[in-house]
């Protein structure tokens, strides 16, 4: 076994040789070299004589007249393995110190020093993290020893940033302890992982593996998440696949590449909720001066025309700056077959193979339907209303959830006729108190609320753009049934993960079976370690929004219990609502403070125009550990929303 | 420590020791923000307490009630009238989301400016209520000092009075300054204490001065539909971020608000028709041109209203150069038991917030047995162009001086806001700066944002910088998508890398 130590020096260290493993080095890597090769020039090892003390010893790179077998630029397969001019190791007594050239600070420091250890990793076919006298570690040796694999080992007892280098691996890979195992790139863990990894097959598959992939990473949705990974891993130079293929709607709506965002999700909802505050700032207007006196129509169509232009823009965007950072594109479903393949099935039906290194799972959600007689045959959801040929008319939004009320309210907003069933409270998982302030303010503004009633029956009266249908209801309290008729019904109840038809089963990747969410660690991988996923499947993790996170900070509130905090809370009345003549007493802002800190800032809630504008500010002030007395002493920006925070409380 | 206000001792003693000899426990001159806030204050700590405020009509014979220039003449009114000017420009966008208007729309001055003037009524009222539910005494007389505890009110009708207080606050705020040496200036100009208060509109606007009053009003006024003129002797938004400025210039020559850099005006004359002729100098070119325009606005500067105040009776020190009040870190003035703050100090941000603040930290201090002084660093603040432009801490060229560019970075990001793609609007100028000590972990100096709502982008921004926030930090916040202002929590790109700054996707 080698030992990736990080120092200049002589001393037997345990190598194990295994036949099988000299046969396999020679096919991947340059010639070895039989004496202790000068350093990579990406490293720079000092070594220093131990407890005694004396000068330390530094060894500057090598020069690049005789560059080291195991420098970066040598391989000719970036997969080459080992480190060989490495594999030198300390005597004992003899400490290694894996520094960086003086960099200025110790966070640059700690950058480099991160920098140097993926480097060591990735050019490691398997590299063990360990140290000498942990019994866990030696069981860990001892099994590639017996499977005759080749091992690069860092005993971080032995070098002198060992605990320095242990901190950032926990950075890494969030196991703070050794032995720390890594095949193929691939963090498999600690020695029972380890040990599982062997017995599950996934070892031995993953250190066969070391022949070429087709690609380094396959990304499996083209969503906000699996665009940005795939990107940025394409810019640290990686080989890199995204694999998005939209299922059409049971109404036979489809997109392009982004996901639900830019397709379904926060993009055009917001620009048709931009579309209604006009149609409210037309009103404004004629207060203001401006002066038109015919009845304002709003124009479904257009819009829509509108807005789905500029998303095929987007769409074309995220297809360009793919191919500018050379990210293969399929539009083709992908599938797991085994391990590190995966199968792409395009719109006419033709599989491909591919395989890779490691993936990523970035599939998100779809709408939920309810399971009634008439729900998928006639009801819409979020995945057809931004895309609707027709005004919807009439409309019933089934839901309390954020896309329920957003959608009521700009449908409601263009002067539709909305209602909204509930069956029991609004905005799970908000700040309760803001919630139904949101109600109240939509029920002002002509959104009818059905509360405590499920739909149970679907029915068309009549075909058309849009037609009639027959909603059938019942009480979630008592036997009471009530019977509704819409142009339009909008299911909003809920988003199910694309998880269960991915072929995850077949590579072992465990999913909540409830709730279909993949349950990851700190570093979002899943029981598979070659295997990440990100985004709105990952199970306990808030599906996007900020203000999702900001519930999180209410649990702190739940857990501490309501006497430990302070509210403050005020009304206010925006100035341009003023001369507009909108209503006083609706636009509400509220902070929670932690009293056992400081009065620490732990919520921040607002309901007005422009608010996800003035939350951000607010979000990075309490990253920033914003506490009362802090939030008194900043001055306000007059007049505006934002100083309501400033100066109310 | 205990003797670092020695003065304050013999305040004190002397207020003990006249006790019930005073009229006052309190007296505020100027009803302003800043004013009224501090009587406020006063009075709910249980202190007796009077506010004396008098609006000398403009020369134009404009006046107003209570609330000081920020209700009446200033950033409410003026906030009104931008936000009318922004409306005219989500009419246009209308039709691009659905909106069938029929374009283009006229706009009625004499319906906005009464709405407005409504408005600012209804706060002029309120502020009286206020008063009187905290039994606060105002005069409605013009103030002068006759000793330093007492002064001297006369009544619209003439008709004088007495008041004598234990502490005195001065906070009589500024007012426009009018031009001396050109011809015309006063008989024919008008300022911003006119211009929301015209009855009718302003027509053909000239607005001379680079100051934010100046853009700010030329903007509304394009906004409205009106043709304006800005005319600019030197820099546009002194003590700003001058590429901030540049931009905001940029953007409004973009929208129809016409320019005239580097020129002088000389003097402005009545034509028979009634129109105004505005004769000025091209500085660098020496020559002489004029215009002919319905009005002309000065927004060059504002001077300090301490003139009628008699501040020598009562030994109160004022800068020789701007006449305005000097204080300490207190608020104190050169007479112990007299204190000033808002517009009327010395080297103090002209701002609302910062005036009421220090007001009530003042009485705090006062009454409250507080020792919380006012800290005047990294106000942020919203300059109300069109596009609007919020900003909190240095400048860049502030932040290289006093650390050096090598100890300076920026981030920065020219950006598009999702409302105007379809509404098809240009977004050169959209464009937001966070500038940062090189140093890690990179501590946040300065945020300049360029786009719709910048006062409320701004604003969380100010507290994060308030806590210390450093680069790091700011980067580990969530976005809220899709928002401008989570264009701040995505600074990627470092002026420094030389990279292009323009955001182009998610």
């Amino acid at each position: 076994m080698r030992r990736a130590v990080l120092g200049v020096g002589r001393a037997a260290a345990w190598r194990i040789r295994a036949g099988a493993e000299s046969g396999q080095q020679r096919q991947r890597s340059p010639p070895l070299s039989p004496v202790p090769a000068p350093p990579p020039p990406a490293f720079r090892f000092v070594s220093r004589p131990g407890p005694a003390g004396s000068e330390s010893e530094t060894v500057e790179q090598s020069p690049p007249q005789s560059p080291g077998p195991g420098k970066a630029g040598d391989a000719p397969n970036r997969r080459s393995g080992h480190v060989r001019g490495a594999r030198v190791l300390s005597p004992p007594g003899r400490r290694a110190h894996l520094s960086s050239p003086g960099p200025s600070s110790s966070s640059e420091a700690r950058e480099e020093l991160r920098r140097r250890l993926r480097e060591l990793i990735e050019r490691s076919r398997v590299m063990i993290f360990s140290k000498s006298y942990c019994p866990h570690s030696t069981r860990v040796k001892e099994l590639f020893s017996s499977l005759g694999v080749e091992c690069n080992v860092l005993e971080l007892d032995q070098v002198d940033d060992g605990a320095k280098i242990q901190e950032v691996l926990s950075e890494i890979t969030n196991q703070k302890t050794v032995p720390n195992v890594f095949v193929n790139k691939v963090h498999v863990g600690g020695c029972d992982q380890t040990f599982q990894a062997y017995q599950s097959g996934l070892l031995q598959k993953l250190l066969e593996e070391e022949s070429a992939y087709d690609y380094d990473l396959i990304i499996v949705g083209g969503g906000s998440g699996g665009l940005s990974c795939a990107k940025e891993a394409a810019i640290l130079g990686k080989k890199v696949m995204v694999l998005d293929f939209v299922v059409p709607s049971p109404q036979g709506t489809s997109w392009g590449l982004g996901g639900t965002c830019v397709n379904v999700g926060c993009i055009p909802k917001k620009l048709m909720h931009q579309a209604a505050l006009l149609g409210q700032a037309l009103c404004d207007s004629r207060k203001f001066g401006w002066e038109y006196d015919q009845q304002v129509k709003h124009n479904w169509e257009t819009m829509t025309k509108a807005i789905q232009n500029h998303i095929s823009s987007l769409n074309w965007g995220y297809r360009l700056s793919l191919r500018e950072k050379a990210v293969a594109y399929v539009n083709s479903y992908g599938e797991f077959v085994e391990h590190h393949k995966i199968k792409a099935t395009n719109k006419k039906g033709q599989e491909t193979y591919y395989t890779a290194a490691q993936f990523v799972i970035a599939t998100g959600e779809r709408p939920r339907y309810l399971g009634i007689q008439g729900d998928k045959e006639y009801c819409i959801t979020s995945d057809d209303l931004f895309s609707l040929p027709y005004c919807p008319g009439k409309t019933l939004v089934v839901g309390a959830s954020y896309v329920a009320l957003e959608c009521a309210g700009f449908l409601a907003g263009f002067g539709l006729d909305v209602t909204v069933m509930v069956r029991s409270i609004l905005l799970r998982g908000f700040d309760q108190e803001m919630a139904e302030k949101v109600g109240s303010y939509m029920e002002q503004h002509g959104v009818k609320f059905l509360r405590k009633f499920i739909p149970v029956m679907i029915q068309q009266l009549e075909k058309g753009s849009p037609g009639k249908l027959k909603v059938l209801a019942k009480s979630t309290e008592g036997t009471e049934t009530i019977e509704g008729v819409y142009n339009t019904v909008l299911l909003a109840i809920g988003r199910d993960s694309c998880t269960r038809k991915i072929g995850l089963e077949k590579i072992g990747v465990k999913i909540n079976e409830k709730s279909g969410k993949i349950p990851v660690n700190d570093v979002e991988q899943t029981s598979v370690p070659y295997v990440y996923a990100v985004g709105d499947i990952l199970e306990g993790r808030p599906e996007l929004t900020p203000v999702a996170i900001q519930s999180g900070k209410l649990l702190a509130r739940r857990l501490f219990g309501a006497s430990l905090e302070k509210i403050y809370h005020t009304l206010f009345w925006p100035l341009e609502w003023t001369v507009a003549g909108r209503e006083n007493n609706t636009c509400y802002a509220k902070i929670i403070c932690n009293k056992l800190d400081h009065d620490r800032v732990i919520g921040f809630h607002i309901l007005g125009p422009n608010a996800g504008e003035v939350t951000q500010g607010f979000a990075a002030a309490m990253k920033c550990g914003l506490t009362k007395q802090l939030l008194d002493d900043t001055i306000g920006i007059h007049p505006t929303c934002g100083e309501v925070g400033n100066r109310r409380f | 420590g205990p003797l670092r206000w020695p003065t304050d001792i013999p305040s004190h003693l002397s207020s003990l020791l006249s006790a019930g000899q005073r009229d006052y426990d309190l007296l505020v001159i100027g009803g302003g923000s800043g004013g009224l806030a501090c009587a406020k204050e006063a009075a709910q700590l249980g202190r007796k307490v009077a506010v004396v405020d008098y609006v000398e009509p403009s020369p134009r014979g404009t006046r107003w009630g209570l609330g000081g220039t920020c209700v009446n003449v200033g950033c409410i009114p003026k906030k009104l009238m931008h936000q009318a000017a922004l409306l005219g420009g989500l009419i246009r966008d209308a039709p691009h989301y659905g909106w069938e208007v029929a374009q283009p729309v006229p706009h009625d001055w004499r319906k906005m400016a009464e709405a407005v003037q409504n408005h600012v009524k209804s706060l002029n009222w309120g502020h009286r209520v206020q008063l009187q539910d905290r039994k606060v005494k105002y005069f409605n007389i013009k103030a002068s000092f006759v000793d330093e505890h007492t002064v001297c009110g006369v009544a619209k009708g003439g008709k004088e009075i007495l008041l004598s207080a234990d502490h005195i606050i001065i906070a009589t705020g500024g007012r426009p300054r009018y031009p001396t040496h050109i011809e015309g200036a006063l008989e024919y100009g008008i300022t911003s204490d006119d211009i929301f208060w015209l009855k009718e509109s302003p027509g053909k606007t000239l607005v001379v001065g680079a100051s934010y009053v100046a853009l700010e009003c030329a903007g509304f006024l394009t906004g409205i539909g009106l043709d304006a003129t800005v005319m600019i002797r030197s820099i546009p938004l002194r003590g700003f971020d001058q590429q901030m400025s540049s931009m905001v210039i940029e953007h409004m020559a973009s929208h129809g608000t016409q320019f005239l850099r580097g020129c002088a005006p000389s003097r402005v004359r009545r034509l028979p028709d009634g129109h105004l002729q505005v004769t000025w100098e091209d500085r660098t070119t020496g020559k002489e041109d004029t215009g002919t325009f319905d009005t002309v606005l000065w927004a060059i500067g504002r001077v300090p209203d301490t003139r009628s105040l008699n501040l020598e009776k009562a030994g109160v020190d004022t800068s020789p150069d701007t006449q305005k009040i000097l204080v300490d870190s207190r608020e104190g003035t050169s007479v112990p038991h007299i204190y000033a703050i808002g517009d009327v100090v010395e080297g103090r941000p002209e701002l609302t917030p910062t005036a009421i603040m220090a007001g009530r930290l003042l009485v705090q201090r006062l009454f409250g047995g507080s020792s919380d002084l006012m800290d005047y660093d990294n106000v942020p603040t919203t300059v109300f162009t069109p596009l609007e432009y919020g900003c909190v801490g240095l400048s860049e060229e502030e932040a290289v001086a006093r650390h050096g560019q090598e100890h300076v970075e920026v981030y920065h990001a020219h950006y598009k806001p999702l409302e105007f793609t379809v509404a098809g609007r240009d977004a050169s100028q959209c464009y937001v700066k966070m500038v940062c000590l090189r140093e890690p972990p990179q501590l946040v100096l300065g945020l300049h944002f360029l786009g719709p709502n910048a006062g409320e982008v701004t604003q969380g921004f100010a507290l994060g910088i308030k806590c210390g926030a450093s680069y790091a930090q700011v980067m580990r916040t969530v976005g809220i998508h899709p928002t401008c202002s989570e264009e701040v929590v995505k600074l990627r790109i470092s002026k420094r890398s030389g990279l292009d700054p323009t955001v182009t996707g998610c």
